[in-house]
């Protein structure tokens, strides 16, 4: 078949316009294809930034704390490792007021404050260390919410991030941690992690998106309709002034962790 | 030039199956270790970097030194260095590869390691450590091969070479500047949150570096035709010296900030490292042989008169060596650790298949380090140099 010049540039034209078309036309299917499965469940919980308020008159005895230890672990499936202290995986967990607050011990202050269980969890700073540190944005800052979030499959384990925390709040997965996970206890819909990488709370991301409060909250708020009084842990957001979480700091004196390094923690002590 | 490395003696072929047995071994070991995990070595929750990352903040510091020879001789045309310049770079060479061992053996997720090309992170420190490590690493092998390419051929090296010469001088202390910023920039680890630990990392350096280089050519002058120069080892010595007392300075500066301000979190660490925190005190023995060393290498650097002696210089050397090895690449590390953030204290101390991976990247380097001073040896021995160590003629 012979082909003149002006036929070429003819057919040529025509079929790169078809090809821009074409091209467009996919892009716009991919986009809704994509838009269709991240549009937020509507009954998504939202905020501009979460915060929570840990309110140490509610936590006298282990009773009172372990059940929202329990919850938070069971649903992420957090290993229990046991043979080695050096190697435990801990999302939340109590520790002294002299250990949770260094630096602010006073050997005379009454001792029911020294023996607290104060509960331990990532502070998911405004100011977060650890996302400055990392060297491939595997824990990074939600912009829509404020949470610290990890991506364990990006995570190379090099623990720069637990370098840079001053609150201690993660764990390295020192071995596989699939063995040490009950399995009939196992949360299928959340993943299992292999050895090898950081892991910490992440104040339960994959909840909120199904219109759940953080599993700590909700256990805290079982333990406090047994004994008939207000729930241990508040959660709210600390941009909204009508929220809860505002209502109490406005009201009550609140401590956070290490304020002085500018981390600006998220997680407010009522003691 | 690769050639010359094939040709050698029985010596030569004991030494290198020697350091193949022990990176045998290790590579066992690290095999071992990617089955189980980094459950194996003896770093915790609360002391997440041991033996691996202190090995590769010291030999930073090692490949840095490397500029110890060469500004002198390509800046001030100090000939005397002439025929050092060679070992200086070379050293770095192996050095910087030793260094990206160590941070590879040391992750938890090895196979993942190009996510930090894929997902390039400006803001974190490592990002410009992997990006000036590489850098320094290409900018040597590309000089040290080309000037010894040209030496061989008897000829001029090529102009482009002076202007990356230059840039690698340059280059020198960004590396381990960039290296003391993986620390110090880090909130709420008293130890390492101090404004002078850079410019301690290149003091330590500009002494350890130059100190095993010392060692290093009285081995290549023993065993080999080349000699480096006697009054070049002097002066790389005077160079351990004033760096020695100025890293003794810059710690000293350290224990004054902490023990006079009476902080507690400043003076914690110090107190774990030199006398034990709360009945731990694994690392006090070490400490203290790190801190005799120190002191016995600087009684013998100061006078004159003992440094010229070179028996006494290369036992100065190898007590820097060793001092500065310990006090950078275990104490300076675990220090920071301990105590932890809950001021709560957990000890560290290596396991064997970490010792036996720590060897095996050593022995790594110094194959590397062997193969290439056996080709720049191989060159140097037919060449004849003047009494300014430049080179005149071939020997017959």
């Amino acid at each position: 078949m012979s082909m003149n010049r002006r036929e070429f540039i003819k057919i040529a034209g025509l079929s790169s316009i078809l090809g821009i078309g074409g091209v467009t036309g996919v892009t716009a299917l991919k986009n809704s294809v994509e838009a269709s499965q991240v549009s937020k469940n509507p009954e998504a919980l939202t905020a501009k930034r979460w915060a929570m308020v840990v309110d140490m008159s509610k936590f006298a005895s282990e009773e009172d704390f372990q059940p929202c230890i329990d919850a938070c672990h069971r649903v992420h499936n957090v290993p229990h490792v046991t043979d080695n202290p050096k190697h435990e995986v801990k999302w939340m967990w109590p520790e002294t007021y002299e250990h949770a607050f260094p630096g602010n011990e006073d050997e005379y202050r009454a001792e029911k404050y020294q023996h607290m269980p104060f509960l331990m969890l990532c502070n998911h700073c405004e100011n977060p260390p650890c996302v400055r540190v990392c060297p491939t944005q595997a824990t990074f800052k939600r912009k829509s919410d404020g949470i610290v979030m990890m991506d364990m499959h990006r995570c190379i384990g090099c623990r720069f991030c637990m370098a840079g925390c001053p609150y201690g709040a993660r764990s390295f997965n020192y071995k596989n941690p699939r063995p040490f996970i009950d399995e009939s206890k196992e949360n299928p819909e959340f993943p299992t992690r292999m050895k090898g990488v950081v892991e910490k709370c992440t104040l339960c991301y994959e909840r909120l998106a199904k219109g759940l409060e953080p599993a700590c909250v909700e256990a805290a708020k079982e333990v406090a309709v047994k004994k008939g009084t207000t729930p241990g842990l508040i959660f709210g957001d600390l941009e909204d002034p009508a929220s809860e979480v505002r209502k109490i700091l406005s009201e009550r004196f609140t401590i956070r962790r290490k304020p002085e390094l500018g981390t600006s923690p998220s997680v407010y002590y009522i003691i | 030039m690769l050639e010359k490395a094939i040709y050698g003696g029985r010596r030569y072929w004991v030494w290198v199956c020697f350091l193949l047995s022990l990176i045998g071994v290790g590579f066992l070991a690290y095999l071992y270790q990617f089955q189980n995990g980094l459950g194996v070595t003896g770093m915790s929750r609360d002391v997440s970097w041991g033996l691996y990352i202190g090995q590769f903040t010291f030999l930073v510091g090692v490949a840095a030194s490397g500029v110890m020879v060469v500004l002198p001789y390509y800046l001030h045309d100090y000939k005397k260095f002439a025929r050092l310049t060679i070992l200086g770079e070379f050293l770095a060479i192996a050095a910087v590869i030793m260094c990206m061992l160590f941070i590879f053996v040391d992750l938890g997720q090895p196979l993942r390691v190009l996510n930090v090309i894929l997902h390039p992170t400006p803001n974190s420190v490592m990002f410009y450590d992997m990006l000036v490590l590489s850098g320094y690493l290409f900018l040597n092998l590309l000089i040290g091969w080309t000037v010894l390419g040209a030496e061989r051929k008897e000829v001029a090296p090529p102009k482009w070479v002076k202007p990356l010469i230059i840039l690698s001088i340059a280059w020198a202390p960004s590396i381990h500047t960039v290296t003391a910023f993986l620390y110090a920039g880090i909130p709420g680890r008293h130890f390492w949150l101090t404004a002078i630990l850079a410019a301690r990392f290149l003091a330590s350096a500009f002494a350890g570096g130059p100190a095993l280089l010392i060692i290093l050519a009285m081995i290549v002058r023993k065993y080999t035709k080349f000699d480096p120069g006697k009054e070049a080892i002097q002066t790389l010595g005077k160079i351990v010296t004033y760096c020695m007392l100025i890293n003794v300075f810059f710690l000293g500066l350290e224990l004054f900030t902490a023990f006079y301000s009476q902080i507690p979190g400043h003076m914690h660490a110090f107190q774990y490292l030199y006398a034990g925190l709360h009945g731990h005190s694994q690392l006090v023995p070490i400490m203290w042989l790190s801190s005799i060393l120190a002191v016995i290498a600087i009684a013998l650097l100061v006078f004159p008169q003992i440094r010229k002696n070179e028996s006494l210089l290369a036992v100065a050397c190898a007590a820097t060596f060793f001092s500065l090895w310990i006090d950078k690449g275990f104490g300076l590390v675990i220090g920071g650790f301990v105590p932890n953030p809950f001021e709560k204290i957990t000890e560290y101390w290596p396991t064997l298949p970490e010792a036996l991976i720590t060897l095996a990247v050593w022995a790594i380097g110094f194959l590397v380090l062997t193969i290439l001073y056996k080709i720049a040896v191989s060159v140097k021995e037919d060449v004849v140099f003047d009494k300014y160590g430049e080179r005149q003629i071939k020997a017959e």
